[in-house]
């Protein structure tokens, strides 16, 4: 009769043991060393930013060197005016794109289509700028919000597109059917039902999109150029929060570093509050128009 | 997310016979359904109308084509002063002197690999060490929490990080992290010369935690691709939690793994506001990570406005073609790979 087969020596268990204890305590420091950088940051943004936020800081524009106070009120419009001009023009394109993609796409011109948006989505910003200094700055001779907002409406279009698709699938066929089947025409079906229906999932890509770019400084350096002064009209060099912080930020003025900390509590506040927004958006459902 | 093709995986409709077969009772594929069948017939009322419409969102979709097309035409049209004028040798020159026209793009080079890859040694471990958390062992009610404030950090504007790398990191590099560098692991050479705080090191910690929750992301989504059964089988054989990980999960997953690396690689090889704010920007190339170094992307964003002549801007425009084709190829080959483990559904964004 064989012997029984007997256990490896408890030397092994103890090493396994060990591993497994060791693997979750490296997973679960590596999710708290993750999570120190993100605390510290909005740490630091609340204590130097809020004590710099006033309403002069809301209302004024900048002050020169050396004289204290003043804001960024010129800098917060000026994102606000170059943002509804990429918005303006990287939303319909995004949503356009994103309807071909889920509706019509599911071909060879739809992988192309939808490779190529990744390709844009990964271009540097730095090159986006680049580009939009070459095609609207070059020609104009001057820097202006338009040139600012077609870089960031570059920045847009694939984001919006690829969401666009994601939330059109999501939606039954049944319903694209039953539009079809009352005789609705298809385009129309498309924009009243299939499109209506996942309203709140491409609105939330449409935000997520909105909030990447709000944020965005390298393809302003030389496209909105930034102004120190209050500028409504979109054909002039026009001052953006991003990049109002970044000048500020490296400059050598203590006053303006302040400054540099409270724009960055103002720029964190509208990101956050957007991702948010549609984070309750999303987990409410994203097709609850449809049901 | 991985939801399946909706017209492959739709049964056809056996209760409108007078649709879905055809009289040479052709067999559905699946391919072809009911509904394409529809689609492709319009009434004739809107036969017009729909044929536009399908013109105007075609279009749509070719824009992202031209502009891509557009970004390489007027990359290459604006560097070719500089790509005749130097050839391939702008990129092993280390000499950019704007005052002479003499441009090298080396040291650039140089800042932008190194900075990149110290990003990932510093990032990579610890995103796995996230998304396996997040996937394998996280309670379901932090599961949610979790990922959310993962991908916070990535909401967080570059020129944040670069205004905290300036006043908070740098200081806390320049009092402890420097000092205790120097001391145990000077000898070494990568940590060694005058302690600024801002530099080479500042840059790549920075660039780590920005693409921490790329690398993250994509690594939980591949991990939740990784079939169940595979996890249960691997448990049966008697292996431990972190048995199970290793073998069952990590090992099918590597290879989305590894394209969830390179996506994070080619995020840090442009990523440009922060670290033009962090790394001292000095076109030199030294061997101390505590030296200031100078990236493509920076030298962009310094430079460009201010750039006189023609030449000046044109090695600039050929280091951002440069920086374009890289990026390009990274995240093409970061895509194949995320996509050969999660089916073509996955939304690879940078």
């Amino acid at each position: 009769m064989p012997e029984p087969t007997r256990y490896r020596s408890a030397t092994l268990n103890l090493w396994r043991k060990f591993a497994n204890v060791g693997a979750t305590a490296f997973a679960v420091g590596s999710v708290i060393l993750v999570l120190v950088p993100l605390l510290a940051v909005f740490v630091y943004l609340l204590i130097k930013g809020i004590g710099s936020v006033n309403w002069a800081f809301l209302t004024q524009t900048p002050k020169p060197v050396g004289e204290s106070g003043g804001g960024m009120a010129n800098a917060i419009v000026g994102s606000g005016l170059i943002l509804l001009i990429a918005s303006g023009i990287g939303i319909p394109l995004g949503i356009g794109c994103g309807i071909y993609l889920a509706e019509f796409g599911r071909n060879r011109f739809g992988d192309f289509v939808r490779f190529t948006a990744d390709v844009l989505n990964g271009v540097p910003s730095i090159v986006i700028g680049i580009v939009a200094y070459s095609i609207v700055v070059v020609q104009q001779k001057h820097f202006s919000a338009y040139s600012g907002g077609l870089a960031l409406a570059i920045m847009m279009v694939p984001t919006v597109a690829r969401a666009t698709e994601e939330m059109l699938l999501m939606v039954p066929n049944s319903i694209r059917e039953a539009a079809l089947g009352l005789g609705i025409p298809k385009w129309r079906a498309t924009i009243s039902i299939t499109l209506r229906s996942a309203s709140a999932g491409v609105i939330t890509g449409c935000m997520l999109a909105f909030a990447r770019v709000a944020g965005e400084t390298a393809p302003l350096l030389f496209t909105a150029f930034g102004n120190q002064y209050w500028n409504l009209n979109p054909n002039q060099p026009t001052a953006a929060l991003p990049l109002q912080i970044f000048v500020y930020a490296i400059s050598p003025f203590d006053e303006w570093h302040r400054q540099a900390w409270a724009g960055a509590l103002i720029l964190i506040v509208m990101i956050v509050v957007a991702v948010a927004a549609v984070r309750i958006v999303t987990s409410r459902g994203m097709l609850k128009g449809a049901s | 997310m991985n939801s399946p093709d909706p017209l492959a995986s739709q049964k056809p409709i056996a209760s409108v016979p007078s649709l879905a077969q055809t009289s040479t009772e052709r067999k559905q594929t699946g391919s072809r359904t009911v509904l394409q069948r529809i689609r492709t017939r319009s009434p004739r009322s809107s036969r017009i109308p729909d044929a536009i419409f399908r013109i105007i969102i075609a279009l749509a979709a070719l824009s992202v084509f031209i502009i891509v097309v557009l970004i390489v035409y007027e990359l290459v049209d604006k560097s070719k002063l500089s790509l005749h004028q130097f050839g391939i040798g702008f990129f092993y020159g280390h000499d950019w002197d704007p005052v002479n026209d003499q441009f090298g793009a080396l040291p650039f080079v140089y800042g932008t690999i190194v900075s990149s890859v110290l990003a990932l040694i510093l990032a990579v471990p610890f995103s796995v060490g996230v998304a396996v958390y997040i996937t394998e062992m996280c309670p379901v009610a932090l599961r949610a929490i979790i990922s959310f404030l993962v991908e916070l950090l990535a909401a967080i504007p570059s020129v944040i990080y670069g205004l905290w790398g300036i006043f908070v990191l740098a200081p806390l590099l320049r009092q402890y992290v420097q000092p205790f560098l120097a001391k145990y692991f000077g000898w070494t050479g990568l940590f060694e010369g005058p302690q600024f705080g801002l530099g080479m090191l500042a840059a790549g910690i920075i660039l780590a935690i920005m693409i921490v929750p790329i690398v993250a992301s994509i690594t939980r989504e591949v991990l939740s691709a990784v079939p169940q059964n595979q996890r249960e089988a691997v448990l049966a054989l008697g292996a431990t939690r972190w048995e199970m990980i290793r073998m069952g999960v990590l090992r099918n997953a590597r290879i989305g793994i590894v394209g969830g690396v390179i996506l994070g690689l080619g995020r840090a090889l442009g990523e440009t506001m922060a670290v033009t704010m962090v790394i001292g920007n000095r076109p030199e190339i030294a061997k101390s990570l505590f030296a200031p170094g100078y990236t493509m992307a920076s030298v962009i964003a310094n430079e460009f406005s201010e750039a006189t002549g023609d030449l000046y801007l044109s090695a600039l425009v050929e280091i951002g073609l440069a920086l374009f084709i890289v990026t390009l190829i990274v995240n093409a080959l970061a895509r194949l790979l995320v996509w050969s483990i999660t089916g073509g559904t996955a939304r690879v964004s940078a």
